[in-house]
C-alpha cells in the first residue's frame, strides 16, 4: 500500500496506531441505551480502544413523524448524535460499542441503529429506573437480546436483585448485573455478559431435537 | 482489579410501582422508513447482487490510489481516510459529515469502482444473525482485553 501521508501532514482520518487491519472484515455492533446520566458515554470510552468519537444524523420532521415529536417544539429538523467506540478482537473481526443519547426521546428513529445490532446493554441508574424503561421497551419491540447493567454510584440505594428484576418488569432469561461504567474491566464484563447470553441462546437453538439424530 | 460494589446486590429501583407499561409503546408509527441501500450508485447496474445496506459499521476500503484528480474535496478526503479499513461511522466522525451524507457519497464512490465495502446488511433482515462460531471468537477476544 502506497502511503502518502507526508504530502498530507494532518489529513482527516485515523491516527496510524488507530488503523484496522488490512484484513477487517467483519464488523458488528453493540448498542448501549439508557437514561440521561446512566453513564453510557462513560462505559463506551472505557473499552474503546480509540478515543471516543460522535457521528450524527439530521431527521427531518418528516422522517420522524410529526405526532412523535409534538413534545419536542416546533423544530422541523433535530440532530441526533451518537458516541461510540471500537474494539479490534483479531485479524478480521472489529466491535464497535454505539451509546445512544439519553437526553433525546427519539434516538432510535435514527433508522440503522438497533438494525442489524448483535444486542443491546440497557445501563440503568437504580436511583431513576424508569429512565431506561422506553430504551427497554423499543429493545423488545425490536426483538433485540440485551442485558441490564445496574450502574452503581456512590449513593445508588442497595437492593436484592429480584426486587430490581421485579421493578424493570424483567424475564428471569434476561442477565442482570451490576457494573461500574468507569472501569474497563467491569465495562467489558458487562459486554462479555452479553456475549455469552448470545451464544447460550444460539446453541441453545442449535442443540435442540434434531429429527435426524431420532431412533 | 476491584469489583464495583454490590455486583450482586444492585440496588432499589426507585418507583417500583412505576410500571413499563405506563411509559406506552406503539412509537413504531413513527418509524421512518428509508433504509440507506445500496443499489450500485444512480446509474443502477443491473444484473447486481441483492440490495445491501450501508451500516454504521460497513468498513470502507479505498481501492484508487493516488486519488484521481478532479474529485470532490469530501470524497478525495474520504479516499485518502480508507486507505485502511475504515467503518462508515469513523468516516462519519473524521470528516465531519452526517451519516445520511455520507451514505450518499459511499453509493457513488462504490459504484465508480473507488471503494470495496466490507460487511453491508441485507436488506431484508433486521436482526443480526451471528454465527456461533463468530461469537465465540468476540468472547475469547474480549476476554483478552
Ligand atoms: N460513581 C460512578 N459514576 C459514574 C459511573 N458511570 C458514569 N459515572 C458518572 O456519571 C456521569 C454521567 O455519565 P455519562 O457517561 O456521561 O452518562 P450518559 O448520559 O449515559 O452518557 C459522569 O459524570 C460520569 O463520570 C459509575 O459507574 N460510577
Ligand atoms: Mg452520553
Amino acid at each position: 500500500m502506497v502511503c502518502n501521508d507526508s504530502e498530507h501532514p494532518a489529513p482527516p482520518g485515523p491516527r496510524v496506531e488507530d488503523r484496522l487491519p488490512e484484513s477487517a472484515e467483519r464488523s458488528l455492533k453493540i448498542v448501549v441505551v439508557g437514561g440521561f446520566g446512566a453513564g453510557k458515554t462513560t462505559l463506551v470510552g472505557s473499552v474503546s480502544e480509540i478515543r471516543p468519537l460522535t457521528t450524527e444524523e439530521t431527521m427531518t420532521r418528516d422522517s420522524v413523524g410529526v405526532d412523535d415529536l409534538a413534545g419536542v417544539g416546533d423544530k422541523t429538523e433535530t440532530t441526533v448524535a451518537m458516541d461510540f467506540g471500537r474494539i479490534t478482537i483479531d485479524r478480521r473481526l472489529v466491535l464497535y460499542l454505539f451509546g445512544t443519547p439519553g437526553q433525546q426521546r427519539f434516538w432510535f428513529l435514527w433508522n440503522g441503529i438497533l438494525e442489524g445490532a448483535l444486542g443491546a446493554v440497557v445501563l440503568a441508574d437504580s436511583r431513576r429506573l424508569a429512565d431506561c424503561f422506553p430504551s427497554m421497551d423499543r429493545l423488545e419491540e425490536d426483538g433485540i437480546p440485551f442485558v441490564v447493567a445496574v450502574n452503581v454510584f456512590p449513593d445508588s440505594p442497595t437492593h436484592p436483585p429480584d426486587e430490581l428484576r421485579a421493578a424493570l418488569d424483567l424475564p428471569d432469561h434476561v442477565p442482570l448485573v451490576a457494573c461500574d461504567a468507569r472501569l474497563r474491566a467491569s465495562g467489558r464484563d458487562v459486554l462479555l455478559t452479553l456475549l455469552r447470553h448470545l451464544y447460550d441462546s444460539a446453541t441453545t437453538a442449535v442443540s435442540a431435537p434434531d429429527p435426524s439424530e431420532a431412533p | 482489579m476491584t469489583e464495583p460494589d454490590g455486583r450482586d446486590d444492585p440496588g432499589e429501583a426507585a418507583h417500583p410501582e412505576a410500571g413499563r407499561a405506563a411509559t406506552g409503546r406503539g412509537t413504531r408509527n413513527g418509524r421512518p422508513v428509508p433504509l440507506y441501500v445500496v443499489t450500485g450508485g444512480r446509474s443502477g447496474t443491473p444484473g447486481r447482487r441483492d440490495p445491501l445496506v450501508l451500516d454504521l459499521v460497513t468498513l470502507v476500503v479505498t481501492r484508487t490510489s493516488p486519488v484521481p484528480p478532479g474529485m470532490p474535496p469530501e470524497a478525495a478526503a474520504l479516499l485518502r481516510a480508507c486507505r485502511y479499513p475504515l467503518s462508515a461511522a469513523e468516516i462519519s466522525a473524521h470528516l465531519a459529515l452526517p451519516f445520511g451524507v455520507l451514505t450518499v457519497l459511499l453509493a457513488d464512490l462504490e459504484a465508480d469502482g473507488h471503494v470495496e465495502l466490507r460487511q453491508t446488511r441485507d436488506a431484508e433482515r433486521d436482526a443480526a444473525d451471528t454465527d456461533i462460531e463468530t461469537l465465540k471468537a468476540l468472547i475469547d477476544g474480549l476476554q483478552r482485553l
